[in-house]
């Protein structure tokens, strides 16, 4: 009872750190959806790094470790240190130059004005709508499962959901971007502090060292894989560094960038992203590990900590540890839910009419409004769909967020792209999500078990297309390589047809202010005259 | 290409390249600190190089230009626009 007590502590405190966020609020969508463009630099570290990590992070990492050992750290976790601060620094900042030199507030937007198409921008928005979604179902689901099984099954799984639901709902239905980057300090705080805490507490109640315990594994034929990568193909753990390209492409993340007071506010964030990412999953991955000798054959890896922490914790501290897990599950589904609002009003509502014809504090009110329902359907899926369907859409939406990356690279970057390169690079995530789809499917029945070698799924084409346990593979690479390459070739090859976007609209997105003096062919007087610019340039 | 720009952009394939440290793939041993795996040490010791990493490119490459940013007149329009075909 004294965990669901502290939870309860926990979330009352969420709850009222969004209320006086309601009373600071604004009446306009810059406001409600970016916080006035004003998070400064150490609460725009912690908000967005919040805004990336799941209970996946906590649960999901431990999990993978007890399943197939040390590399899960490698795959997931030390590849995103490096790819994931180096999409912020390239990309976040001139997202974030864009989006206060031009007023955008989501990357549709943004890809409407730069590519002079509105159509373009209405079918990665269904695109980025339909990866999106999924993610949020199962943050629910995620929050849900975490108080159930923290408090042993006393809060009821559909209970945990609702709570869940409710928290996240309230805290972004009154509070916006403002009451969600609040909560965000507090919830990274403790999140951050969970590993470290964890495996202290943990290693304190053990009878020997951890060294023990990894010499045991080491020593065992059937363990000895959990602590090296000796049943990882190499392609396999390769293909994974792709994978965090999709963090700036997911909306929530790119919206957060838009989001910061000054562009100076990313450089805090990119050095501590590697560390903060460390502190999280080294110890959680650690503790998956030697899980495997001290709570051996769970049914369900996923709760390997819970278990450890139930066992070897005081039920206080159990508690607050808890709470860090709901702080990772909720700060993140906050941001999902907070930025497929800001899609459907600004890329939807406000760009067919809505708030020309109703101004905008009614736009505020729809964006509240969508919240409930959005929230509310969430809420209803999660408890009539089976959890696996939804891992899948997850799963693939990482792949197609990372496909997507080129496209904004180019947006950014690359005077003569034009809509129909956006357009076929779209077009081929958009068919690569649907075959994979099939192909996993198809290819369920004759999965091979965990250190089985793989399954051919079509024998006449040879290794092309290969089943491992859990993922269809091209040569054994995983789908996510040549979704993202063939998403580049064709955005560069298919630009290069048509007529490239207008001079004016070059000249406003490749001036002097946004490429820099320096930029090959940036025209900083005409950019200058045409938009306006100051006379310090 | 600039120089500096030419060593930055080697030193970031170098260091992604690094990421896939085969020579470790199958050992386990020696354990760091006596209880952490090589593997597991060495993609640790890994992220602490990319945080120096993002250090060097902030302080050497660092978008300077972005910082005196200024929205402009027509804000904000793009946004709810239509006619864009």
């Amino acid at each position: 009872m004294i965990p669901v007590v502290v939870v309860g502590i926990y979330l009352a405190i969420i709850a009222v750190i969004g209320s006086v966020a309601f009373r600071r609020s604004k009446a306009n969508t810059e406001d409600f959806f970016l916080a006035n463009r004003a998070v400064g630099s150490m609460v725009f570290f912690l908000s967005i790094f919040a805004t990336n990590m799941t209970a996946f992070a906590i649960l999901g990492s431990s999990g993978q470790a007890y399943r197939q050992g040390i590399g899960i750290y490698g795959l997931m976790a030390s590849s995103s240190g490096l790819v994931i601060p180096l999409t912020i620094f390239f990309i976040g900042t001139r997202l974030w130059a864009i989006g206060k030199r031009f007023g955008h507030q989501t990357q549709v937007g943004f890809f409407r004005d730069r590519w002079e198409c509105s159509t373009i921008g209405t079918l990665i928005f269904i695109l980025s709508v339909a990866m999106l979604v999924p993610y949020m179902i199962i943050s629910i689901m995620g929050g849900g499962r975490v108080l159930n099984d923290i408090s042993g099954g006393q809060v009821a799984y559909w209970l945990g959901c609702a709570i869940v639901a409710l928290v996240v709902t309230a805290n972004v239905f009154f509070g916006g971007m403002r009451g969600t980057v609040w909560v965000n300090i507090f919830q990274t705080v403790l999140f951050l502090l969970f590993g470290a805490v964890a495996l202290g507490v943990i290693s304190h109640g053990l009878q020997g060292g951890f060294g023990e315990y990894i010499d045991k594994i080491l020593n065992n034929p059937k363990t000895r894989y959990l602590v090296t990568r000796e049943r990882m193909p190499e392609r396999y753990f390769w293909s994974y560094t792709f994978i965090p390209l999709s963090s700036i492409m997911f909306p929530h993340m790119a919206i957060m960038c838009f989001a910061a007071r000054k562009v100076t506010a990313f450089k805090r964030t990119v050095v501590l992203y590697p560390l903060a990412i460390m502190a999280i999953w080294l110890p959680c991955i650690f503790l998956g590990v030697i899980g495997t000798q001290l709570e051996p054959n769970l049914a369900k890896p996923d709760g390997i900590l819970l278990h450890l922490l139930t066992d070897h914790a005081p039920a206080w501290l159990a508690g607050i540890l808890g709470a860090g897990i709901i702080s990772a599950v909720m700060g993140s589904d906050t941001h999902q839910v907070l930025a497929v609002s800001t899609m459907f009003t600004k890329d939807v509502f406000a760009h067919y009419g809505g708030t020309a014809k109703y101004g905008e504090r009614s736009t505020v009110m729809f964006a509240r409004g969508f919240i409930l329902c959005v929230t509310g359907l969430a809420y209803v899926i999660a408890l009539n769909t089976p959890e696996s369907i939804f891992e899948l859409a997850v799963r693939f939406a990482f792949s197609g967020f990372a496909a997507m990356a080129p496209v904004m690279i180019a947006a950014l970057f690359w005077r003569r792209s034009t809509k129909y390169g956006a357009l076929a690079s779209t077009l081929w995530v958009a068919a690569w999500l649907l075959l994979t789809w099939y192909l996993q499917r198809i290819s369920d029945g004759t999965a091979p078990k965990p250190g089985q070698p793989v399954a051919l799924i079509y024998p006449a084409l040879g290794h092309l297309l290969e089943r491992s346990t859990a993922n269809v593979t091209v040569f054994g690479f995983l789908p996510v390589v040549p979704m993202v390459l063939g998403s580049a070739v064709l955005m560069i090859l298919v630009s290069l047809i048509p007529r490239p976007p207008s001079q004016a609209t070059i000249d406003k997105y490749f001036s002097a202010q946004l490429a820099g003096s320096n930029f090959p062919g940036s025209r900083p007087q005409k950019a200058m005259a045409q938009a306006g610019g100051s006379s310090r340039f | 290409m600039k120089l500096k720009t030419v060593v930055l952009t080697l030193l970031i394939l170098a260091i992604y390249v690094l990421h896939q440290d085969s020579w470790n793939w199958k050992k386990a041993e020696p354990l760091v600190f006596g209880f952490l795996p090589i593997g597991l040490a060495y993609q640790a010791g890994y992220s602490v190089l990319a945080s120096i990493l993002m250090g060097v490119l902030v302080k050497v490459a660092w978008p300077r230009h972005l910082e005196n940013i200024e929205p402009t007149d027509a804000r904000g329009e793009s946004d709810e626009k239509e006619g864009h075909q």
